[in-house]
């Protein structure tokens, strides 16, 4: 049973900002709640005020640019991303990893917004989105800042979000031509143990470019820039040992915690399998046949 | 604002509720409605025991807040049989023993009939992932999966003895 609250239901961006800097600590943002009501019926956190921002205009929607951004409104389910025919044909790494968050009735109320704002450790969005060079759009009352999305984790269950700040939007850039993106995950519970993003863009049988993010391993999704550089600039002919290094520095980048989904150097030990299977999953949907 | 109006079409009935913003869909249906074939178990999304249609959406009716069915359809197991004709899923169930105590069967049905409206003619491997996060503790998933297929080719365009979901 959860303890009583008042609902605001603010009609704008500027009024759900207001209505934070006015209650503070005592009001939280509700974007779907899959995240947020678990915590409140565990008696883990209690809030006086949830400041619905699911009615506001404009925060649900998808769509996408004319130089190919994809822009998804905060407050889109992960269902509704999942299901879109722009997401689905030029988006196909996000639209899969969202067909596979939590199961179908979380997505089919849970935001991808709220996901990311919760900043659950073990979630998938992060990660995956961090490939895409995805940026975020943070929003308050006469001002708005556009972040890259690795930013926003500052740790577990914290964001960089200011106390009246809001997140509107999510902007994925499309990959370069011959690039592909894949999103592999490991888990035994509810949420990934492990969930290890690439991207690769391949030229003239080189790995033009190579980028790798990490998730539910440590405290927060993260890039794992040593890991690109290793591969960046290799022949594919070259990729059976250079993935293995890259896997090597992945797994002791990624700052892997011990908990309940898994100890430490068991998620080291699949940040580097995941890595691997990831890459050949990307370059075979491009059409690149890998040395084994 | 303290109570929140929900005007909710339940079933095929209209009904005009005021419910404090607290109030899951759960607590509604049951407490309010008096429709009990939604059942609380895990109350944290993770069982489905708890799964309704909302707009022929699936959701936990546990964690979702009642006035989140404001302007809304929502469909529960008590909406599926015609008198005393048993919706094509819920016949299906019973002709595979695809439930011992019963107590997951109201959420397995109502994912079984928002997957068939969706994806008519799933593989068994479609109909796993669609159906994870509906646990049951007691038979097993075989006959459920059983169960699930058959519904599927009963309702599919053109079986003889379907009649839609």
């Amino acid at each position: 049973m959860l303890r009583p609250f008042e609902l605001a239901e603010p009609a704008s961006v500027g009024e759900a900002s207001a209505l934070l800097a006015r209650h503070g600590e005592a009001a939280r943002l509700y974007a779907g709640g899959t995240e947020l009501l678990l915590a409140m019926k565990e008696g883990l956190v209690h809030y006086d005020y949830l400041v619905n921002v699911k009615t506001i205009p404009g925060l649900g929607g998808l769509r996408r640019d004319g130089d190919g951004t994809l822009r998804i409104g905060a407050a889109a389910t992960h269902r509704a991303v999942e299901r879109d025919p722009v997401v689905r044909e030029h988006f196909t790494a996000l639209a899969r990893m969202e067909a596979d968050v939590a199961n179908v009735r979380v997505r089919t109320v849970g935001t991808l917004g709220g996901n990311l704002c919760f900043a659950e450790p073990h979630a998938d969005p992060g990660a995956l989105l961090q490939v895409f060079d995805a940026t975020v759009r943070l929003e308050r009352a006469g001002r708005a800042r556009t972040l890259p999305l690795e930013a926003l984790f500052v740790g577990p269950f914290e964001t960089c979000l200011e106390g009246d700040e809001l997140l509107t939007e999510i902007a994925v850039p499309p990959l370069p031509p011959r690039s592909a993106a894949a999103y592999l995950k490991f888990g035994f519970l509810e949420r990934p143990s492990v969930g290890v993003a690439v991207a690769v863009t391949v030229a003239d049988g080189h790995f033009a470019d190579a980028r790798v993010a990490v998730g539910s391993v440590g405290p927060v999704p993260r890039r794992m820039r040593e890991a690109e550089a290793v591969l960046r600039e290799k022949a594919i002919a070259e990729s059976p040992a250079a993935l293995e290094e890259a896997g090597r520095l992945a797994a002791r980048a990624a700052d892997a915690v011990t908990d309940l989904h898994g100890s430490a150097e068991y998620k080291e030990h699949l940040v580097a399998v995941l890595l691997r299977r990831a890459f050949r999953q990307a370059l075979a949907s491009l059409g690149v046949r890998e040395p084994s | 604002m303290s109570d929140v109006a929900v005007a909710v079409t339940v079933n095929g009935e209209r009904h005009e509720l005021t419910v404090p913003p607290w109030e899951t869909l759960l607590e509604c249906l049951r407490d309010r409605l008096g429709l009990l074939g939604t059942k609380k178990s895990c109350d944290v999304q993770v069982c489905g025991a708890c799964t309704v249609l909302l707009d022929e959406e699936p959701v936990s009716a546990c964690t979702l807040l009642a006035f989140e069915a404001r302007g809304r359809r929502l469909r529960t197991i008590e909406g599926l049989a015609e008198g005393d004709d048993l919706h094509p899923v819920q016949e299906a169930f019973v002709e595979h023993g695809a439930l011992q105590c019963g107590f997951c069967t109201p959420g397995m049905i109502m994912a079984t009939v928002a997957l068939l409206q969706e994806n008519p003619t799933p593989t068994p491997d479609e109909v796993k992932h669609y159906m994870r996060g509906n646990i049951c503790r007691c038979t097993g998933y075989k006959s459920i999966l059983e169960a699930i297929l058959a519904a599927s080719r009963r309702l599919a365009p053109g079986a003889e003895t379907g009649r839609g979901a």
